[in-house]
């Protein structure tokens, strides 16, 4: 009751203050007051995590919004799973405070789970029991009223596809399938918020782009997504906000089209060598003057700012040098995975790829 | 609050049940074999056979509670299915406890049906409610000992390799078959720092001498042994998340 007065205040308190703001025609502020009282989903405070004398989680904060689908972006081992595991309570913070939809972790994670739905990277439900049967004791577990269990279970099956197979024991389930109804069971308690950690890994193209299609008809409905993954079109295709991590710490925090700004200003060059350069990489670099180069691999570099026709000069000179040839250059438009590189300085090798998915979207012009 | 976590203990318990326990294997281990031990001494001397009844349902006890308990928590960690029931609202210690209620209950439901086919075959009259008081806190206690074993290694198969050891030496040691006072004076005093024996005196002091002081003190001490082996079980869990 507290609780729901103090809600009440903020989002009067809220009101009032955008109704003054636009009175005074400054919708700009406006919209930052809406942020700022808007309630956080999730609220972190330099959440830290060490297992041993790895630090796999380094004094992280951030906070998602409600109803935007928020992602963690980043390659294997950089702390996107300790972080969820320890928002869900399935690990204890070393340092730092968090906070899920206004309840305090970890005094208060019992109550949070109520409304919180979490699909971890592995399908976990029971392989010996139906898939209704999973629906139906997860529903038990989290206390849905006896009379509409049934009902949200039958909906969940339908709406995954899964209706026709709903006797069928989970452990004959293709990988696809089980990840689709391990998402329909953290659903079943109608949750506010939603985590999916690499939703998609290990499924095939056509599944993959399925998943995709539920998690935005998920946030269609308001739900509130926290999704981790390592590949970068996903986020790029599913998320309002996006976290960049990388060893443990967030590096980046920004929109996508935000964080492809960040290289759109600058000219993007990718180049193909006839050969592996990456011993050359030093060479390369003091040609280029003021421009930064990423490599992609072995024989692909991107050259990002600098003059495009002063780089095609330095970096044909420096073929013609070493004796290598160039398969192919191109002018870039910059995509998620530029920025991605321009941020970390990581290679999008260390993202891994996904099986039968495409390149990104930023495509040559 | 507290309501989501009986709700969470009961229905583990529950789950586990259809789950784990009304299967052939811990059907097999939990009546077949005490049945089949049961029948062996049965053969040798039919004469006697009554005063084998209170070796035979701790026996069932035992081996009810044990057969997929030791199991079934490592079973579950391994293959995510613990940490899925975590995400819901339910502490460490509910599910801790919704898997030993489980064991409990099928521990229960095995030794109700040897229990009765035992005492309608030899037309017996034992104290029904000192059978029970000694019944059902055994069967809490040895499912709390099946956990404890499982939450103590990693493996699955350590768990079920490591319990058979207290567990052949509680069926030769605890009066199941030969009376404690019968042991060597160094084994009566192992005899006494086992759980078994004190099921087995509370069921025979059931059986055969009605509700007396004996029963409440095998009680008492079963009741420690619950404690001894549910806390650190739910201990060494806790630390498993931490």
């Amino acid at each position: 009751m507290v609780r729901t007065f103090i809600q009440d205040y903020l989002n009067a308190l809220a009101t009032f203050k955008i109704a003054f703001i636009h009175i005074r025609g400054l919708e700009v502020m406006a919209i930052a007051e809406i942020h700022m009282h808007k309630n956080p989903a999730i609220l972190t405070e330099n959440l830290t995590k060490r297992y041993g004398d790895l630090l796999a989680v380094d004094h992280i904060s951030f906070q998602v919004n409600e109803g935007e689908i928020f992602g963690f972006l980043g390659p294997n081992g950089s702390g996107k799973t300790s972080t969820i595991r320890m928002l869900v309570g399935l690990s204890q913070p070393e340092e730092g405070r968090a906070s899920i939809l206004g309840y305090r972790l970890p005094a208060e994670i019992t109550q949070a789970k109520r409304y919180v739905g979490v699909v971890l990277d592995a399908s976990n439900l029971y392989d010996e029991l139906s898939a209704l049967d999973n629906l139906l004791f997860m529903a038990r577990l989290y206390g849905v009223p006896r009379d509409e269990q049934k009902s949200r279970a039958y909906q969940l099956l339908k709406d995954f596809g899964l209706y026709e197979r709903k006797d069928d024991r989970f452990g004959t389930f293709s990988r696809g399938m089980k990840r689709a109804l391990t998402i329909a069971a953290a659903l079943i308690h109608e949750p506010r918020l939603l985590f999916l950690d690499e939703p998609t890994t290990g499924l095939d193209a056509a599944a993959a782009r399925s998943l995709r299609g539920l998690i935005s008809r998920l946030r269609e409905k308001g739900l509130t997504i926290f999704l981790t993954t390592h590949y970068l079109e996903e986020a790029d295709l599913l998320c309002d906000r996006i976290a960049i991590l990388v060893r443990g710490k967030i590096v980046k925090i920004d929109t996508p089209a935000g964080l492809k700004r960040l290289v759109q200003t600058q000219s993007l060059i990718e180049f193909s060598f006839a050969r592996d350069v990456s011993a050359l990489t030093g060479d390369l670099r003091r040609r280029l003057g003021g421009a930064e180069a990423a490599f992609l691999d072995e024989s692909r570099v991107r050259i990002y700012g600098g003059d495009p026709p002063q780089i095609f000069d330095a970096v044909f000179q420096f073929s013609r040098d070493n004796g290598i040839g160039i398969e192919a250059a191109s002018t870039i438009r910059p995509s998620l995975e530029d920025a991605f590189l321009r941020i970390t300085g990581l290679s999008t090798v260390v993202m891994g790829t996904e099986k039968g998915g495409g390149k990104g979207k930023g495509g040559r012009q | 609050m507290w309501q989501d976590q009986l709700r969470g203990i009961y229905y583990i318990a529950l789950k586990d049940m259809k789950t784990y326990y009304l299967k052939p294997p811990a059907i097999s281990w939990g009546m077949v074999f005490p049945l089949a031990w049961t029948l062996a001494f049965y053969l040798r001397s039919p004469g006697d056979f009554a005063e084998l009844v209170p070796g035979l349902l701790a026996m069932t006890i035992l081996f009810s509670t044990t057969a997929a308990e030791a199991v079934v928590i490592n079973f579950e960690l391994r293959l995510g299915t613990l940490e899925r029931l975590l995400l819901a609202p339910v502490s460490i210690t509910s599910v801790l406890l919704g898997k030993v209620l489980g064991g409990f209950l099928f521990g229960l439901l095995m030794t109700a049906i040897v229990a009765a086919a035992s005492i309608l075959y030899l037309g017996l009259q034992p104290d029904i409610i000192g059978l029970a008081l000694i019944a059902v806190p055994s069967l809490m206690v040895f499912s709390s000992m099946g956990a404890l074993f499982s939450v103590s290694v990693k493996e699955v198969f350590e768990a079920q390799t490591l319990l058979n050891l207290p567990r052949f030496f509680m069926v030769f040691l605890c009066g199941v078959v030969y009376p404690v006072s019968a042991l060597p004076e160094g084994l009566q005093l192992l005899a006494r720092l086992l759980p078994l024996t004190y099921t087995v005196q509370g069921l025979q002091a059931s059986f055969f001498a009605g509700r007396d002081s004996m029963l409440l003190q095998n009680l008492l001490v079963l009741l420690v042994f619950l404690i001894l082996f549910l806390l650190p079980a739910i201990k060494l869990l806790h630390r498993r998340f931490e």
